[in-house]
């Protein structure tokens, strides 16, 4: 809907944002594995800053920490104690890189989705999420695995102490579907839903606020269209405050289950 | 009556998924307020147990929600 460039509303009226949204096709390199497209410059723009914080704050670590090294400290304490420490206490401090990495990876990715030239969330695709929960996944498993042995750890995943023994026919197939196959699903589903909703939203909010001011002011529509437009417009900046919520959140709750994924497979017997 | 309700069914012109997800979602939707509801109640009677009882709220959500996610995607297998 290019409203400033054809002078005129659209024939057919409004045209919600639908899911020609998340597919963007490359526009330099194509047909190579560089192609880029809106979805790869933000991607590579999410972790260019991420990196550039992270580099920029240790580059020459004090022991007396100062400016930006103060705040790369912060935002790895974050993670170390209220995810790691709390999750899996002081054996899983090896796996603080990962838990970082994987937690501001998908801050960075997320916060795009309202930050002004790019408007898009990278994590709103399938890609970056199932990558990231199969990655957890195999985490996991290995850790487990490696703790309990093969079988060992299948029996300390599937079977919980306590149950009656004819139960664990119905319990030990429930317990697997739901410990080792729908982990990586609802990881990935969880982060990519909710992204994409607030993309969607975030759109529709702006396509109308354009689309009933653009009808007031050139007169096609009734005058009382442009308050329904600023009324939209209230809305869309509204929702933006609480998609940085979701953005948070989402980044939080990713990094919290695989912890407590970890955490739950690196377990001592029950 | 019967038979106006199945012919019904084969002019519906919309998309089963979303009403699908819309009912699956009510489940959840009870559930995780529930839990967020308890967790609160038991931040009151006990601040100093605030941060066990957060993250154990976090779990409680992600359980849940995770049939509404489930919900969200069948629509998309059961083609």
């Amino acid at each position: 809907m290019d409203l400033l460039a054809s002078g005129t509303l659209p024939p057919d009226g409004f045209v919600a944002p639908g899911l020609e949204e998340f597919f963007w096709e490359p526009f330099l390199f194509e047909g190579t594995p560089f192609a880029l497209s809106r979805w790869t410059l933000v991607l590579l723009t999410a972790l260019g800053l991420m990196c550039l914080v992270m580099v920029k704050g240790m580059a020459k670590p004090q022991l007396v920490p100062r400016g930006m090294q103060n705040l790369v400290e912060v935002m790895i304490d974050f993670v170390r104690v209220q995810i790691v420490a709390e999750l899996i206490g002081k054996k899983g401090a090896k796996y603080l890189p990962y838990f970082a990495a994987l937690f501001f990876f998908i801050l960075f990715c997320n916060s795009l989705s309202i930050v002004p030239p790019f408007f898009f969330p990278v994590t709103s695709t399938i890609a970056i999420p199932l990558l990231l929960a199969v990655v957890t996944w195999v985490l996991f498993n290995y850790v487990g695995i490696r703790k309990h042995g093969f079988f060992g750890y299948l029996k300390h995943t599937t079977m919980p102490p306590g149950v009656p023994g004819p139960m664990y026919i119905l319990v030990i197939p429930i317990e697997f579907v739901s410990n080792i196959l729908l982990r990586p699903i609802t990881l990935t589903v969880r982060l990519m839903a909710n992204m994409m909703s607030g993309h969607l939203l975030l759109g529709l909010f702006f396509a109308a606020t354009s689309y009933l001011l653009y009808g007031a002011f050139t007169g096609e529509s009734p005058w009382f269209t442009a308050l329904f437009g600023v009324g939209s417009l209230v809305a869309g900046i509204g929702f933006t405050f609480f998609e940085a919520l979701v953005i948070f959140l989402q980044a939080y709750i990713f990094t919290l289950l695989s912890a407590v994924y970890v955490g739950e497979a690196m377990a001592e017997e029950h | 009556m019967v038979e106006t309700i199945l012919a019904a069914e084969q002019t519906f012109s919309g998309s089963a998924s979303a009403i699908g997800y819309g009912l699956a979602a009510i489940g959840p939707g009870i559930g995780i307020g529930i839990v967020v509801g308890k967790a609160i109640e038991g931040m009151t009677r006990q601040p100093e147990m605030m941060g066990v009882i957060r993250t154990n709220m976090f779990l409680g959500i992600a359980f849940t929600e995770a049939l509404a996610l489930i919900g969200l995607v069948a629509g998309f297998i059961f083609v």
